[in-house]
């Protein structure tokens, strides 16, 4: 497979999935402010998902539009890091999936933004001024809730708990990130670990979280291998396109 | 002396109203007048809240990432329209909690039509098309309303809700020109949206509790029956030129009239559903109760990070 069509299909894959997650919440959040900010969120990533793909779609040279890319792909052909499809939970794992997504997308696309792929620089320039709002806004929801009573405390340490060991696929590194690296397409993961990493502790640390021994680290999205919820999301998402192939919608 | 000064309130209130001018929080107003609003105004936000239900059951599910987009922006504004509804009614002295309180015990209404299900994605289509074109033809007579934060309101509401009804219009005419599948999907959902759309411009004239004080005070300013008959000139059009047909063997031209006639709402489906008896009013209500219950961790987190933060600042600064 071509190495720069997978590295960014990787990337529009991502913010798809996540996207769909969270616009499961639209209607149903803690109060209306979050329904407006979390369905303002999930716009963002479906509008990013899309420039991606598309972006994708021409890098692979098949003809294959966004939408061919989201609606006809099955489960082994979609490479987003699980973290992103894990089922919404209660609002502590949300915020604190979005959270610990959303520290590495802002240190992503700040690189990105100088990616030799100019198509991907351009992307990148205009998600990073979102990203950047995403990140305050879940990380000042990481203080809050982790410093806040003594059930939100308890709450967003079980999410920090139970998400730890999916953070490690975001930084681990295979031959697609290499050429992308080597290329100048994109960072070097290793890189932006650290970054990440210096974020994330001094944000849970503020919020008195504490941060789990990584003794279980996950790993799959990235070669097609996913969680038994994936295939119930995209069953979902591509109900449509599915049951009326070829059609115009 | 009380009563004189009570009557100086009434006169000025009465010149305002009569002057086309707006009435604003800090002026005088008759009780009833302020209770009559915050009445329509929070069921207002209520039917925004609760609107966002049956069209986000579609978001998951949208057929383009494009439409999901869109989908996605639409139920956002909704949500938005709510804030915005509250926050009017808050200058009238109600809280947002109270309102919420009421919505959720069943006390306060929101608008019926949200009670019946979305089966198909041509139902996310006729929503768009017909119940956000009949709240157009609702709100943009309430952007002349008396009272000044409710206008406003609608002023920007209405700008939105005109380009929901072009998605859902949209979507109506790539279905109507699509496969036999689609375009049946999209006489169906006309089918099963058309008559509830009609029921939410209310009972007719003779049979309304609230409009004639109303109509009087200028909350309202055209009446029931008329908005109804406005929405139907301009959507038998809009259907025609879809190619659907409307589900109303007596639906005709009056040339004397320069209007549509049409058939007999059945009232007794409206009052069915109103008190209880649609197929989703249970649903609707669990779904807000359930996050609202879900929710009130998050809620307390806040206020409990706040007095933290206080005494922390306090304790710095002796």
């Amino acid at each position: 497979m071509n190495k720069h069509f997978q590295y960014v299909l990787r990337m529009g894959d991502n913010a798809l999935i996540l996207g769909q997650r969270m616009s499961e919440w639209c209607g149903h959040s803690p109060f209306l402010e979050e329904d407006i900010a979390m369905a303002n969120c999930a716009l963002d990533h479906v509008g990013r998902a899309r420039m991606l793909l598309t972006h994708a779609g021409t890098l692979e040279d098949k003809r294959r539009t966004e939408d061919d890319l989201a609606f006809l792909r099955d489960e082994r052909e979609f490479f987003n890091f699980l973290i992103c499809e894990l089922p919404i939970g209660d609002y502590a794992f949300t915020l604190m999936r979005q959270y610990l997504v959303d520290a590495y997308h802002f240190h992503l696309y700040s690189r990105l933004q100088t990616s030799s792929d100019g198509v991907l620089a351009a992307i990148a320039a205009k998600a990073i001024k979102e990203t950047t709002y995403h990140v305050r806004r879940s990380g000042d929801w990481i203080i809050k809730l982790g410093d806040g009573s003594d059930e939100s405390h308890r709450r967003m340490q079980d999410a920090l708990d139970e998400v730890w060991g999916y953070t490690g696929e975001l930084f681990a590194a295979d031959e697609v990130d290499d050429f992308a690296s080597s290329k100048g397409i994109g960072p070097d993961p290793h890189a932006l670990r650290l970054d990440w990493e210096r974020d994330v502790f001094d944000k849970l640390r503020a919020a008195t979280l504490r941060i789990p021994e990584e003794i279980w680290p996950i790993s799959g999205g990235r070669q097609g291998v996913h969680t038994e919820a994936m295939g119930a999301l995209l069953a979902e998402m591509q109900f449509l396109q599915r049951s009326y192939p070829g059609l115009n919608w | 002396m009380e009563e004189n000064a009570v009557s100086n309130d009434q006169f000025r209130f009465d010149q305002i109203i009569d002057a086309e001018e707006k009435i604003e929080p800090r002026d005088w107003m008759p009780e009833k007048y302020r209770l009559n609003l915050i009445r329509q105004i929070s069921q207002h936000a209520h039917s925004e809240v609760v609107g966002q239900l049956p069209e986000g059951n579609w978001i998951g599910r949208a057929p383009t990432l494009r439409r999901k987009a869109t989908l996605l922006a639409k139920v956002q504004d909704e949500a938005g329209h709510g804030l915005y509804l509250y926050s009017a009614a808050e200058t009238l002295g109600e809280s947002r909690e109270k309102m919420m309180d009421d919505l959720l015990s069943g006390k306060a209404k929101y608008a019926t039509i949200f009670n019946y299900p979305t089966l198909t994605w041509a139902d996310v289509g006729a929503i768009g098309w017909l119940v956000d074109g009949a709240a157009i033809v609702n709100q943009i007579s309430l952007c002349q309303t008396s009272y000044g934060p409710y206008a406003r309101a609608m002023v920007r509401i209405c700008k939105e809700e005109s380009f929901h009804m072009r998605q859902g219009f949209e979507i109506m005419q790539v279905l109507s020109n699509g496969s036999p599948t689609q375009k049946s999907m999209a006489q169906d959902a006309l089918n099963r949206w058309w008559w509830p759309t009609l029921m939410m411009f209310g009972p007719h004239d003779g049979d309304s509790a609230h409009s004639q004080q109303s109509m009087k005070w200028k909350i309202k300013r055209q009446s029931n029956d008329e908005l109804r008959q406005k929405f139907v000139d301009q959507t038998v059009e809009q259907a025609k030129h879809l190619g659907l047909t409307i589900p109303d063997e007596d639906l005709r031209w009056n040339s004397e009239r320069a209007h549509y006639e049409f058939g007999p709402i059945d009232w007794d489906e409206f009052q069915r559903v109103v008190k209880g008896g649609g197929l989703c009013n249970r649903d609707r209500l669990h779904a807000r109760r359930r996050a609202d219950e879900e929710g009130g961790w998050v809620r307390d987190a806040l206020v409990a990070y706040e007095e933290k933060r206080c005494k922390r600042d306090t304790g710095e600064a002796a």
